[in-house]
């Protein structure tokens, strides 16, 4: 009705964009009015933020196919600069502020008001504190970022793209480390500036946040627009299945494993955000997982769910607490090798970051952990390990000429079996995984989902978190959901479908009977 | 296949292995093993380079010191060559005990400032007239302290290695400076001065190379007995002993060559008693860096600290193990040092840590951590002594000096960097 009167500020059309080995986006067509909020929402992976991207310039034009059309007129922006100087201010996730310097500094960061090449602290400072009184922003703009809170820093943010006259601006998840306050705060400022006629893009997982601030909605899925309708027309159950409406494939080996003991138990664990005193990014969440059975862990981006697993392993560097049981025996966990040494291994994510030396062999990474225990405990004996890794290097097929290539060298497949490998020569009772095939191909998933069947079936406890959802099913005997640190909902594998779990993860407690 | 319980498999209670995860649909051996030709680690890379430029390095030194009384050539006569090890022995020990703090990805800065000091202590240890043992002892436990000292605060403490050691290098020459009051104290006791400038007799270095070779023999013997027992592949009669004879000809050769008798002089040859703490510490610490869980977890803590800790490894622990190993190294050093030149000054030492950490660089150490061998530290220090040593016999002027080193430093560095990137 009044939205067909509207012009268009933003019309992307037919957007493709390709990584090696994926396609992110396929042909996603997305348009934005002036004075709308438009509400982008999908599952994790389903190019929400590689579209953005596109918009914002850090993908340059000719790295995608398709085309932005802005107020009418085509444009081919071939950096960020382009695009900002053109009205579109992205928001991300992680606040892109300069901690140690003021506000007004990070406000006007490249924009500098000088003469002759002078910087004018005065104007700036003066403009810096005009936009502040605007957001009702409470802050001296001399202040340092560092010192403001994230609800504070983010709206130093939105005043940064009001200063650049932004006509289009994007928040990329700009409520997930709010207070309740200050998400009112900054819906009030994004109602404002809706009565100014700034098209705003809002990418969040919080469903109801969406249907509470959103003029139309546009669901990704798969990097494909699923549809696009105005919010009053929607509900949260059809943008749910609109989320996840995709078949669980059959490249999951159907296994019922054999549920023995309970091998493991945490108890009201809870762990805190290490920057912010007294934020709880896990929130006394308590789950046990019996030998032999997969326990699933799902739940959007900032659930938790890594931190519950890096809290319990003893690595995480904020505070944590609860307690754990080992084979029905409490156990203390203050450190890593406490964990290894009660016989918990964790395939934690990101490999490169956290699970490989690069620089080293394979021999060298599959027996860092369990290094003590599989040679001396001083002196190290290079053939006892060179057997095990050789064996492990069979046993889990990864391809290479020897157990001396330097892991940097293998494709992700291979070395996320390494790294797999370097906890089961730890001997573990019960092993996490933590994204076990984030950025692997076809035929690696589907090599570590066997492997993770297998070890089920040995009698292993496993706890998975992915992010892929139909990973978690079709992998998990159950599915624990997470939503904002805390559980919200639990289901076998027979009642866990892809909209109960999706709509558990949006924060709806329904743990079924 | 999978399930091939051999001699060597421990009986843990946790039953799981690797094997549980082996697909039943085995594949048949050998399939992907052993592709392509022979290839040259690309770690070792850097080192075999290295290696080369100190060959041409010698050989130029030698062609240049030709002369009618050295028709061969001088640099690499016997005269000059075991001059030259001694001079290398210092920033050979240093060096050693450096890559070790490197290699975990830290740094010392103070070394040649506890050089100064814990070699000032043992000249002034002397003076009570405890005997040897006590002088020697007083070096090493002051030098170790200190490393205990300085990485209790990187590891402990988190404060970065650089400022601990910047404030070390100024904090202990300031001490020893105190404690001398300005004087050089000279080394009156014999077994400390014969340190730093004696030779061990022929027979000895003999019975040493001996004894080497037989270590080496039984060593490579013993392992391919283990490695048959382990059912690894054993490498064949004539490779074992070609690795055996080819390092006891070198071992052969260097001692013919330090055994050297003057006939002019008549002055008895041997091995200069620095050169074998030198090799007694390179051995060592080779063993150290390759054959010890400590050496693993270092490299492993300088290479990615957060893999490293999430496999359970205590990098506060092993951080001061290494400060500690550099210390105790660094004692010996000091003795060295001290009984080479005779006195203890209190601005001994001034610059060394500069040319260890230079010799570490020069032998493959990333200062990032992560990589670096205790042989190519050691080659690093040839190199390094090399330099110093043929540029004298030429008698370039101080200054050239100082920019040649410099000038072979980045040099060397940027080479890898090349080789890295196309690699």
């Amino acid at each position: 009705m009044s939205d067909d009167v509207k012009a268009a500020v933003l019309e992307m059309r037919d957007i493709t964009k390709s990584f090696p080995g994926v396609r992110a986006l396929d042909g996603v067509s997305f348009d934005l009015y002036a004075g709308e909020l438009h509400a982008l929402v999908g599952e994790n992976g389903a190019g929400k933020s590689t579209l953005m991207k596109v918009l914002g310039g850090v993908y340059p034009h000719g790295t995608y196919g398709g085309e932005i059309i802005l107020g009418g007129e085509a444009r081919r922006f071939a950096s960020v600069r382009e695009a900002e100087q053109a009205g579109i201010a992205v928001i991300y996730q992680e606040l892109s502020l300069i901690k140690d310097l003021s506000v007004g500094e990070n406000i006007f960061l490249g924009r500098e008001p000088r003469r002759f090449g002078i910087i004018r602290w005065e104007e700036l400072y003066s403009r810096a504190q005009k936009l502040l009184d605007e957001l009702h922003l409470a802050v001296d703009p001399r202040t340092p970022v560092g010192y403001l809170g994230i609800g504070q820093q983010q709206l130093v943010e939105i005043a940064k793209a009001l200063s650049q006259e932004a006509r289009i601006l994007v928040l990329d998840e700009p409520t997930a480390a709010l207070t309740d306050a200050e998400v009112a705060t900054l819906f009030q400022i994004l109602n404002k500036l809706r009565g100014r006629g700034v098209g705003m893009i809002y990418i969040s997982h919080k469903l109801d946040e969406v249907f509470r601030m959103a003029d139309r909605i546009t669901v990704l899925r798969d990097g494909r627009t699923v549809g696009t309708d105005a919010a009053k027309d929607l509900d949260e159950p059809r943008v749910i299945s609109r989320m996840v409406g995709r078949e669980v494939g059959d490249i999951f080996p159907e296994a019922a494993h054999e549920r023995g003991e309970v091998v493991f138990e945490a108890r009201n664990v809870t762990v805190e955000d290490p920057n912010v005193r007294g934020k709880l990014l896990v929130d006394n969440v308590s789950f046990k997982v019996r030998g032999g059975e997969v326990l699933g862990v799902a739940g959007l981006m900032g659930a938790g769910r890594s931190e519950l697993l890096m809290g319990i392993f003893g690595a995480w560097p904020g505070r944590t607490s609860g307690e754990v049981l080992i084979g029905g025996k409490p156990v203390q966990i203050r450190r890593p090798s406490d964990a290894i040494r009660n016989g918990l291994g964790f395939v934690t994510e990101d490999r490169k970051r956290f699970g490989l030396v690069l620089d080293q062999t394979i021999l060298s990474n599959m027996t860092l952990a369990g290094l003590s225990k599989l040679s001396g405990r001083f002196v190290t004996d290079v053939d006892a390990e060179a057997v095990a890794g050789g064996r492990a290097m069979k046993d889990l097929r990864v391809k290479a000429n020897s157990v001396f290539t330097v892991v940097g060298t293998l494709s992700g497949g291979n070395q996320q079996k390494v790294v797999l490998a370097k906890w089961l020569l730890t001997n573990p009772r019960v092993l996490f995984l933590d994204e076990p095939t984030r950025g692997i191909d076809v035929g690696a998933k589907q090599e570590i989902y066997g492997h993770i069947n297998r070890l089920a079936e040995a009698g292993l406890a496993i706890v998975l978190v992915s992010s892929e959802l139909p990973e978690v099913l079709g992998l998990s005997d159950r599915v624990l959901v997470l939503h904002e640190g805390r559980v919200t909902g639990e289901f076998k594998r027979t009642e866990a479908t892809p909209e109960a779990v999706m709509a558990a993860a949006t924060g709806h407690t329904t743990r079924a009977a | 296949m999978s399930r091939q319980g051999s001699a060597n498999e421990p009986a843990t209670n946790r039953p799981l292995t690797t094997a549980d995860v082996s697909p039943p649909d085995a594949v048949p051996e050998g399939v992907e093993a052993r592709k392509g030709g022979f290839r040259l680690p690309t770690e070792n890379l850097r080192a075999y380079t290295m290696l080369f430029a100190l060959v041409v390095i010698w050989l130029f030194f030698q062609w240049k010191t030709v002369s009618d009384i050295y028709p061969y050539g001088l640099f690499l006569h016997p005269k000059n060559f075991s001059n030259l090890l001694q001079q290398m022995s210092v920033t050979g020990v240093l060096a050693v005990g450096m890559l070790m703090v490197i290699v975990a990805g830290q740094i010392d800065l103070s070394v040649g400032s506890v050089v100064g000091l814990a070699g000032g202590v043992a000249a002034m240890t002397q003076t009570f007239e405890l005997g040897v043992g006590p002088t020697l002892l007083a070096a090493v436990v002051v030098a170790a302290v200190i490393g205990l000292g300085q990485g209790a605060l990187v590891a402990y403490a988190n404060i970065p290695a650089f400022i601990v050691t910047l404030g070390g290098l100024l904090a202990w020459r300031g001490v020893i400076l105190g404690l001398s009051k300005g004087a050089t104290i000279p080394v009156r006791l014999p077994v400390f001065r014969s340190l730093g400038v004696d030779k061990v007799a022929p027979i000895v270095g003999y019975v040493l190379a001996g004894m080497a070779v037989a270590a080496m023999a039984w060593l490579s013997l013993s392992r391919n007995r283990a490695r048959r027992r382990h059912g690894l592949s054993v490498p064949g009669a004539a490779q074992t002993a070609l690795g055996v004879v080819l390092p006891s000809l070198v071992i052969a050769a260097f001692i013919v060559l330090m055994n050297w008798t003057d006939p002019a002089s008549g002055l008895q040859g041997g091995v200069p008693i620095p050169v074998l703490v030198l090799l007694a510490v390179a051995v060592l610490g080779a063993f150290l860096t390759q054959n010890t869980t400590l050496g693993r977890y270092l490299y492993a803590i300088g290479g990615n600290p957060d893999a490293a800790r999430l496999s359970g490894i205590n990098i506060r622990r092993y951080l001061l193990a290494a400060y500690c190993v550099l210390g105790l190294l660094v004692g010996v050093a000091s003795l060295l040092h001290t009984a080479r030149v005779g006195s203890a000054s209190p601005d001994a030492g001034t610059y060394m840590e500069l040319d260890a950490i230079a010799a570490c660089v020069i032998g493959g150490t990333s200062l990032m951590g992560g990589r670096g061998t205790v042989s190519g530290a050691v080659v690093g220090a040839l190199i390094m002594a090399s330099l110093d040593n043929g540029m004298s016999l030429l008698n370039v002027e101080n200054y050239t000096q100082y920019i040649v080193k410099g000038a072979v430093l980045v040099a060397a560095v940027g080479f890898d960097m090349l080789g890295r990137r196309r690699g």
